[in-house]
């Protein structure tokens, strides 16, 4: 009896054991996928896909949560990438995610209308508007993405997207 | 006498025999000359003058419009006709801002303030001077030679190389240049030393120019100077390629994506030594340049001494005027050179060389085959790299490869091409394919820099919303429970009984 009961205890630690170790280990590749995703995606951060970031769509993307056609900043190039990855089938963007851009875009501040509220500074998720409260904000073209998430909330409207330049 | 060899490459046959019969002779003036804004690498130079202004042959027209930019000389004394966009040979005939300058002919001189006492300046202020001179690059980069001084001055225990192995078949301007002005070149290069506080100069020719290196020779004992000693490279194409010229002479390779200057070395042309010594010396900024005028396409086969801005239809007019079999006009050499629509374009601080080519120079390509892997191409080809696959990956437009590969190391020498028994024009493509992969990389590298400013952003937020709610748990805990309650709210206390 004792031993039957011993060999049975020491399998399910073992199973259990092994089972804790591929969790790890499959949790390891994930991680490595979602960061394989995220190397393809441009950056932008602008929330288009639906999801809070790039790395965000990418974990949805390695969890099956998302399709490959979400991403209209990257084009059909990325989408074509993430098809290769993920072995999927190759699609166009999704217009209801938005409209592929035809060339790169910066926003760009009209300094004489801007009140200083410090609202698109905080919508920025790269950093790329300097300004401080009531002094005018500006956006550094090179560092920008093009997201447009500073555009809704600014009061004044004196946010346009212009294109990159050189 | 210690030779060394470049690794890979060609021995064509140079076809200089003919252009070096002749001595250097100056070029007949022109009426008329045009001095493109942007005919040295970096910034284009702004101008100084505007239509109308009287100039003296050596006066500054144009300053440089960016820390990488050169200034601009007049060639001769006249009046500023325009500045308007012309033809120039750099943009293969499309036009480009230029000073128009109409001739005088009474040559007479600008009192350029150079400085003869080198030595009393300091390295700083002598790379300064050279910059006022309008020089750059004379091998054919045109890089702006102040910029490469100042760059190349951080590095430690610096060694200058003056590159006299004229590279490509056909270009024989350094070498009659070397052979008339040997003591210019070593000048230059005591100039040169001293701005760079160097103190090891080698100056580099291939062992197929016998004159030049008498010339040289002699120079270099006549000056004494046991700073600066010659060396003979192999005559192999492209041994004057800077990349390769520094591995055969030193035995050190340029890292990838790196400069000279990270293995201590700083390269410049004799023609660019040359012009240094005569702005240092003379007060002649660089206002004219040694040019080969050859190819079976023009009468007379020679060098001359070239007024920048001179046009090369009145170059050629200069030399004979051209023959019945010419057939196409080329800037530069044969191997790297550029077809150029038509000859009425002025000579720039980067024309080496003019080829009218006939039928005889020309190597007309046949119909392209497909690649049948035969490697020739990667067993000649001097940067290392393997152009049968870069070929491959580029039709495909795989950059992540074609990175991996290394397609920014091409110097496009075209020695692929000379060997490819399928006539692939492999240089052609590689150097069509270079701005779309830096595109590809730069647009990589600016993604990569808005992740980690999104990551920084994403965790300091997390950070202040952290020290926010830790604030305010504290906050509530000191209200909940009051360290020293205050006595009157106590019932036991202030009660009547």
């Amino acid at each position: 009896m004792l031993p039957a009961l011993l060999t049975m205890v020491g399998l399910a630690a073992a199973a259990g054991g092994a089972a804790a170790l591929a969790a790890r280990r499959s949790e390891r590749d994930r991680n490595r996928l979602v960061d394989e995703i995220d190397a393809l995606l441009p950056q932008t951060q602008c929330g288009r896909c639906t999801f809070a970031g790039c790395r965000p769509y990418a974990a949805a993307l390695a969890n099956g949560e998302a399709d490959i056609n979400q991403c209209p900043p990257g084009g059909h190039a990325t989408a074509a990438a993430l098809a290769t990855l993920l072995g999927r089938e190759p699609r166009p963007v999704d217009p209801r995610f938005g409209i592929v851009p035809t060339q790169p875009m910066v926003a760009w501040i009209d300094e004489s209308a801007c009140i200083g509220c410090v609202k698109c500074i905080q919508a920025c998720p790269v950093d790329a508007i300097v300004g401080a409260s009531r002094f005018m904000h500006t956006v550094i073209a090179e560092q920008c993405t093009g997201c447009e998430l500073c555009i809704p909330p600014c009061p004044v409207d004196c946010i346009v997207m212009r294109p990159a330049p050189g | 006498m210690a030779r060394s060899a470049v690794r890979g490459g060609l021995r064509l046959s140079a076809h200089k025999e003919r252009s070096t019969e002749q001595p250097l002779r100056p070029a007949s003036a022109v009426d008329s000359l045009v001095l493109p804004l942007d005919q040295q690498a970096g910034a284009p130079a702004v101008p100084l003058v505007k239509p109308g202004d009287r100039v003296l042959r050596g006066e500054p027209v144009a300053e440089p419009g960016g820390e990488i930019s050169a200034w601009l000389h007049s060639p001769a004394s006249g009046t500023v006709a325009a500045i308007e966009p012309r033809p120039a040979p750099q943009r293969m005939g499309a036009p480009t801002l230029s000073i128009v300058i109409a001739n005088d002919r009474r040559d007479e001189h600008y009192a350029s303030s150079s400085t003869s006492r080198f030595e009393e300046l300091s390295p700083e202020q002598l790379r300064e001077a050279i910059g006022r001179g309008g020089i750059v690059g004379l091998g054919g980069a045109v890089f702006p030679t102040a910029a490469k001084l100042s760059s190349a001055a951080r590095a430690n225990g610096l060694r200058l190389l003056v590159n006299g192995a004229e590279c490509e078949p056909y270009i024989s301007c350094d070498d009659m240049l070397m052979r008339e002005r040997a003591r210019d070149i070593v000048l230059g290069a005591q100039i040169l030393l001293h701005a760079l506080a160097a103190q090891v100069c080698v100056i580099a020719i291939e062992d197929d120019t016998p004159q030049a290196a008498a010339a040289l020779g002699a120079a270099i004992a006549e000056a004494r100077d046991e700073r600066i000693q010659l060396r003979f490279v192999a005559s192999v194409y492209p041994a004057g390629g800077e990349r390769q010229l520094i591995t055969a002479v030193f035995g050190v390779e340029v890292p990838h994506g790196g400069l000279p200057a990270d293995v201590s070395t700083a390269c410049l042309n004799v023609g660019t030594a040359a012009a240094v010594a005569q702005w240092i010396r003379d007060a002649q900024p660089l206002t004219s340049r040694i040019v080969t005028v050859t190819g079976d396409g023009v009468r007379e086969q020679r060098n001359l001494e070239v007024p920048l801005g001179t046009s090369m239809a009145a170059l050629i007019y200069d030399c004979g005027g051209y023959t019945g079999r010419m057939s196409r006009l080329i800037m530069g050499g044969s191997m790297m050179g550029q077809a150029l629509p038509h000859d009425d374009l002025p000579v720039i601080k980067a024309t080496n060389c003019i080829i009218a080519a006939s039928a005889l120079d020309l190597q007309l390509r046949g119909l392209e085959m497909p690649c049948i892997r035969c490697g020739n191409c990667s067993a000649v080809c001097p940067a290392v790299l393997l152009p049968q696959q870069l070929h491959w990956y580029a039709a495909a437009r795989d950059f992540a490869a074609l990175e991996t590969y290394g397609l920014m190391d091409c110097i496009e020498c075209g020695c692929c091409d000379y060997v490819c028994p399928s006539q692939i024009p492999l240089a052609e493509r590689f150097r069509d394919m270079k701005p779309a992969l830096l595109e590809t990389l730069t647009a990589r590298a600016s993604a990569d820099a808005a992740r980690t400013r999104f990551d920084a952003r994403t965790a300091r937020l997390e950070r202040i919303e952290r020290e926010r709610d830790a604030a305010l748990a504290k906050k509530r805990q000191e209200l909940a429970i009051p360290r020293d309650p205050p006595a009157q709210h106590s019932p036991r206390l202030g009660g009547k009984s």
